[in-house]
């Protein structure tokens, strides 16, 4: 390789994904926005913009549920408690809400769980093509040490979303999945042997492996979803008197390291 | 007395004062008093190290650091990241916009943070082994699994898209290894590169050079990566502030560029049939 392949993209890019001829009109995946995409719910018009293709209006609902039952006004939700950090220090809406956004993208919650979960199913659904056995595949992921994304919780033991979930994939016709049905065999193997609770990042990625979505498709379909829960947030501690969303004294801050030392007594 | 909720810290001491709990009348960082000493008698990259490291660091490698802050400080507007703030900056963003847009953008695995955290990977796995290093920089993946980011595209710490080292980044690695341990992973790296390069077919790229540099400060791969991200700030500030005063009619605007391959054209309305 070298840089001869520059030349190419320097001052010309060809795409299929659509162009905004500005003051004339505006195409997304080979449809005009404003005259044949015009009757989509924006949510819906984001998968089309994602997946290329339009998914159909069960699969919008049934992601929109996903985003509706993640919109949690609780500032003690650490995206939505940066939002409302934001909003104390009186800064900007989109610069508190992006930066909530981005620490979505977290390895306990939120976006790294979620792409693990659904690559966890597609993998053992692959095992389980070959004749093996499911729980053969959770054990050996186990057994190397492996996060079992969606079966267990940090906060909670419960997670009062899989109902909500569940009956939404029930309305739209996901309730019979392959995928959904291995999340519950895999939570009764993890249960029964390890004591295991199964959150709703598991349902949600194996309704997402039923719908077909690859990891980085459901990467994106998912990054805006915690956003809702943000707004109001923010504008609650915008409100309040500056700086005074759960405020720190300095002994509120533990200490737990080496002692008071002085700097010419360890001179380098 | 604290509140019922507190954050625990192994590095940062505050006392508070007597009228306000909410005040700090002194801050200790791990033990030195900040305010009263390190401000006054420590330099900036002695602070950052004993900050991240938690001892003071010996001249060299607070020597070493400042010069790699340098190299690190303005890679220009080829670069992506300098670029992403200069987009913010000319529409007259706010300023911290345009520091997180290139903070993104300076996060990739194409000459970003997360690359450099890959090539510190490869230091702790293949340290100074060159056949390691050749092995692994053909597969460099950790495991066979999906994660938020993406697979690698190329070798971890060269440029896909270079011929040849170029002139600047030769001149910084020379540079740096003056600075750095006679053993350490600058001295090999230099020693190295060509070999490294012919195995690869493309040169080293910066990430490969500050990587070996936060190798031979003792720094970790997350530390590294803050320090990457923090360091290459300064240019994009710049960059973004000139844009500003510069205004948007010089920037470029790509549009005319940028060619749709499958132009359905002027939406036409269906015509009904049968009607007149």
């Amino acid at each position: 390789m070298n840089h001869e392949r520059l030349f190419k993209t320097e001052s010309h890019w060809l795409t299929r994904i659509g162009k905004a001829y500005l003051t004339e009109r505006v195409v997304l995946h080979g449809k005009d926005l404003h005259h044949e995409l015009d009757h989509l719910e924006w949510l819906h018009l984001y998968l089309y913009s994602i997946l290329e293709r339009d998914p159909g209006v069960n699969v919008a609902k049934m992601l929109n549920s996903y985003w509706v039952g993640t919109s949690y006004p609780d500032p003690s939700i650490w995206p939505n408690h940066v939002a409302a950090l934001a909003g104390s220090v009186r800064t900007t809406p989109s610069l508190g809400l992006m930066a909530g956004l981005s620490i979505s993208e977290a390895s306990i919650y939120g976006r790294r769980p979620e792409v693990r979960a659904l690559d966890f199913f597609y993998r053992a659904g692959r095992w389980c093509d070959e004749g093996n056995a499911l729980e053969e595949f959770v054990d050996n992921e186990k057994s190397r040490g492996r996060i079992l994304y969606g079966y267990g919780r940090p906060l909670a033991n419960t997670d009062e979303r899989i109902a909500f979930t569940l009956d939404k994939a029930k309305e739209y016709g996901f309730a019979e999945g392959r995928y959904l049905k291995m999340a519950f065999a895999v939570y009764e193997h993890l249960n029964s042997k390890y004591g295991y609770s199964m959150n709703v990042a598991a349902v949600h990625a194996a309704l997402a492996a039923d719908m077909g979505f690859s990891c980085e498709e459901y990467q994106l379909i998912l990054t805006p979803c915690f956003v809702t829960g943000m707004a109001p947030c923010f504008r609650d501690t915008k409100r309040r008197p500056e700086g005074s969303f759960f405020p720190i004294r300095c002994e509120s801050i533990v200490y737990h390291g080496v002692g008071k030392r002085d700097w010419e007594d360890t001179p380098t | 007395m604290p509140s019922d909720y507190v954050y625990h810290s192994n590095f940062w001491l505050e006392e508070p004062e007597d009228a306000n709990p909410f005040a700090a009348k002194a801050c200790y960082c791990h033990g030195y008093d900040v305010y009263g000493q390190i401000i006054s008698r420590a330099g900036w990259f002695e602070y950052l190290l004993l900050m991240f490291k938690g001892e003071r660091p010996q001249p060299a490698e607070s020597a070493l650091l400042e010069r790699l802050a340098m190299v690190l400080a303005n890679q220009g507007p080829k670069e992506a990241s300098i670029r992403a703030a200069m987009n913010g900056g000319v529409a007259g963003t706010n300023h911290s916009s345009a520091l997180m847009s290139s903070l993104a953008v300076g996060s990739g695995l194409y000459g970003g943070s997360q690359e450099l955290e890959v090539c510190m990977r490869l230091w702790s796995e293949c340290g100074q082994n060159i056949e390691h290093w050749k092995t692994r920089l053909q597969d460099p993946q950790e495991d066979e699994r999906a994660d938020i980011w993406p697979n690698l595209e190329h070798a971890p710490g060269f440029d896909p898209n270079g011929d040849d080292i170029p002139t600047t980044l030769r001149q910084s690695l020379d540079l740096l290894v003056e600075y750095a341990p006679s053993e350490g992973a600058l001295h090999w790296l230099q020693a190295h590169r060509k070999a490294l390069e012919t195995s690869v077919g493309y040169p080293v790229s910066i990430s490969s050079v500050a990587a070996a540099a936060f190798v031979d400060l003792g720094l970790d791969r997350d530390q590294g990566s803050m320090l990457y991200l923090i360091l290459r700030l300064p240019g994009a500030a710049a960059h973004a502030l000139e844009q500003k005063k510069m205004g948007w009619k010089k920037f470029p605007f790509y549009s005319s560029a940028i060619e749709l391959e499958d132009d359905p054209g002027p939406y036409k309305p269906p015509v009904s049939e049968g009607k007149p």
